[in-house]
């Protein structure tokens, strides 16, 4: 008869067991707000195609002062989203090579922030012209 | 599932949650800031978010294209995420809440559909 | 002068005799150049000859000395009692089952090792008359970083994914299958892809990263992981269409 009893350590609340852990569960939660944030710009939709009234109505939901409370809380959440994808990226995307040698993972990632940022100017200018009267 | 070998049909909602992640990284931040507090804040005129301007830009074909795209990849995005969240926590859920939570994505997708092609051209 | 001391807090398992593991308190003079494992070896010799751990080279190759140091996944080797502020606490590689005390059971893992097919199967069939399978520098420099596991188990140790569902292949073993997928004098891809795209392969992967932050070797584990989901994203939707050449990229 074998002596041996493998003893296998149960995994219940592993992700505190580690500050990397507890900011990988952070940056997934980010996802909760991403949905949220779908479903209030789906509202909009539904409300843009009921016709204006709907349409003031979502208006009206926006200047409501919880609405901005939750709206600025989505904006943190998002804003972390895309700080933590960047960071991530290295890991999930092929090496660059220049010539023979692979780009460092920061410089990917700055770059990837750097065409968040660049994406987001150009988003506000594009809605800025809109407002105007046309691009 | 219980044939560890069988193919895993996650490439489909993997690369769902790869796009919708990269565009809400990309803008996420921005479009929340631009519906929520542009115009409170000064960046936007007031008639930014008017009636016209928005049914203008949702007529367009390039605007129903965004606003489509970007209503369902974060839906897909979120819901792929929350569903592989729940198996981290110790929730292995099965198919009934893998249809469940996808499926709030699914309907989603519809409703942003419908309500776009409702707009007009 | 009296020697400094340290507290090293061990994870005990005796399967003959205890029901769980329990962690037991050793007191431990230590220098500068004190190593965990150096530490380990002095309670063993000096303190309590009973305790069961494993290493062999002492300098960060033989990849068996891998163990939870103060929390996380490291080599015992490589890790020194100097940087820690109190106890040390020292645990057997999380993930895998307590076989007693430090030492770990490592079949599974070696068994998912094997089932990637970690050898050459050469594209053609050469005779020995038609001389060696050649390859470039660049064409190596493409594999080279893979190559570098020493199999210590930390990328498991370190994969919450790992934990949750044993069946998943784990960072170690797919990094093994993409140094042979890359590599220009292999024909194996096709082969190895099931496994990649089965369930369970990569797609248990939710892009944690901490694999590649352990890694003692700088493999990238979680790079090796990620690439290959969207390899099996591409034969996914595309594998109905005829198939070009049996590998790409290295030619
Ligand atoms: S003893 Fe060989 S790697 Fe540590």
């Amino acid at each position: 008869m074998s002596a041996r009893r493998p003893y296998i350590r149960p995994m219940a609340r592993w992700y505190l067991r580690d500050p990397f852990f507890i900011e990988y569960m952070a940056h997934e939660g980010t996802a909760v707000f991403v949905w949220l944030f779908a479903l209030e710009l789906l509202a909009g939709l539904v409300c843009l195609a009921l016709g204006e009234a709907a349409w003031n109505g979502f208006l009206a939901w926006l200047d409501w002062l919880p609405a901005q409370i939750a709206n600025g809380l989505v904006l943190l959440m998002l804003l972390y989203h895309g700080i933590t994808w960047f960071l991530i990226l290295p890991r999930t995307i092929p090496p660059v090579r220049i010539g023979h040698a692979r780009l460092p993972g920061w410089v990917l990632s700055a770059a990837g922030m750097m065409a968040m940022i660049a994406a987001s100017a150009v988003l506000a200018t594009g809605a800025w012209l809109l407002a105007r009267g046309g691009l | 599932m219980n044939d560890p070998l069988k193919r895993s049909h996650e490439p489909i909602f993997w690369l769902l949650f790869g796009a919708g992640g990269m565009l809400a990284a990309m803008l996420g931040a921005m479009l929340v800031f631009l519906l929520a507090f542009g115009v409170p804040s000064g960046l936007l005129p007031a008639e930014a978010l008017s009636y016209t301007t928005m049914r203008d830009f949702a007529g367009n074909v390039f605007g129903k294209g965004f606003l489509f795209a970007v209503v369902a990849l974060f839906f897909w995005h979120a819901v792929h995420r929350i569903f592989h969240s729940l198996h981290d926590i110790g929730i292995h859920a099965g198919l009934p809440a893998r249809v469940l939570v996808y499926g709030t994505a699914a309907i989603g997708t519809l409703i942003a559909a419908a309500a776009l092609l409702a707009i007009g051209f | 002068m009296k020697p400094q001391t340290k507290t090293v807090a061990v994870l005990r398992y005796r399967p003959e005799q205890d029901k769980e593991p329990f962690w037991q308190d050793y007191e431990v003079p230590f220098a500068e150049d004190t190593s965990v494992l150096a530490a380990l070896n002095y309670i063993k010799d000096e303190l309590d000859g009973t305790l069961s751990f494993r290493w062999s080279c002492r300098q960060a190759i033989c990849g068996s000395c891998g163990l939870m140091i103060g929390g996380k996944p490291r080599l015992a080797c490589k890790t020194f009692l100097r940087d820690f502020e109190g106890k040390v606490t020292v645990e057997a590689l999380a993930h895998f089952p307590i076989e007693r005390d430090l030492v770990v059971v490592m079949d599974d893992f070696i068994a998912k090792l094997e089932r990637v097919k970690p050898w050459l199967m050469p594209r053609e069939e050469r005779a020995p008359e038609d001389g060696e399978y050649r390859q470039t520098p660049q064409e190596m420099s493409l594999y080279e970083q893979f190559a570098g596991c020493i199999n210590c188990g930390l990328c498991y140790a370190a994969c919450p994914q790992v934990g949750l569902n044993p069946n998943f292949l784990g960072p170690g073993a797919i990094a093994l299958l993409h140094r042979y997928n890359l590599d220009s004098r292999d024909g194996g891809s096709e082969e190895r892809m099931k496994l990649i795209s089965a369930e369970l392969g990569v797609f248990n992967c939710t892009a944690v990263g901490y694999c590649s932050a352990v890694c003692p070797k700088i493999v990238d584990p979680a790079n090796a992981v990620n690439v290959n989901k969207m390899n099996s994203a591409r034969d996914y939707f595309f594998r109905f269409l005829p198939r070009p050449a049996p590998k790409g990229g290295c030619q």
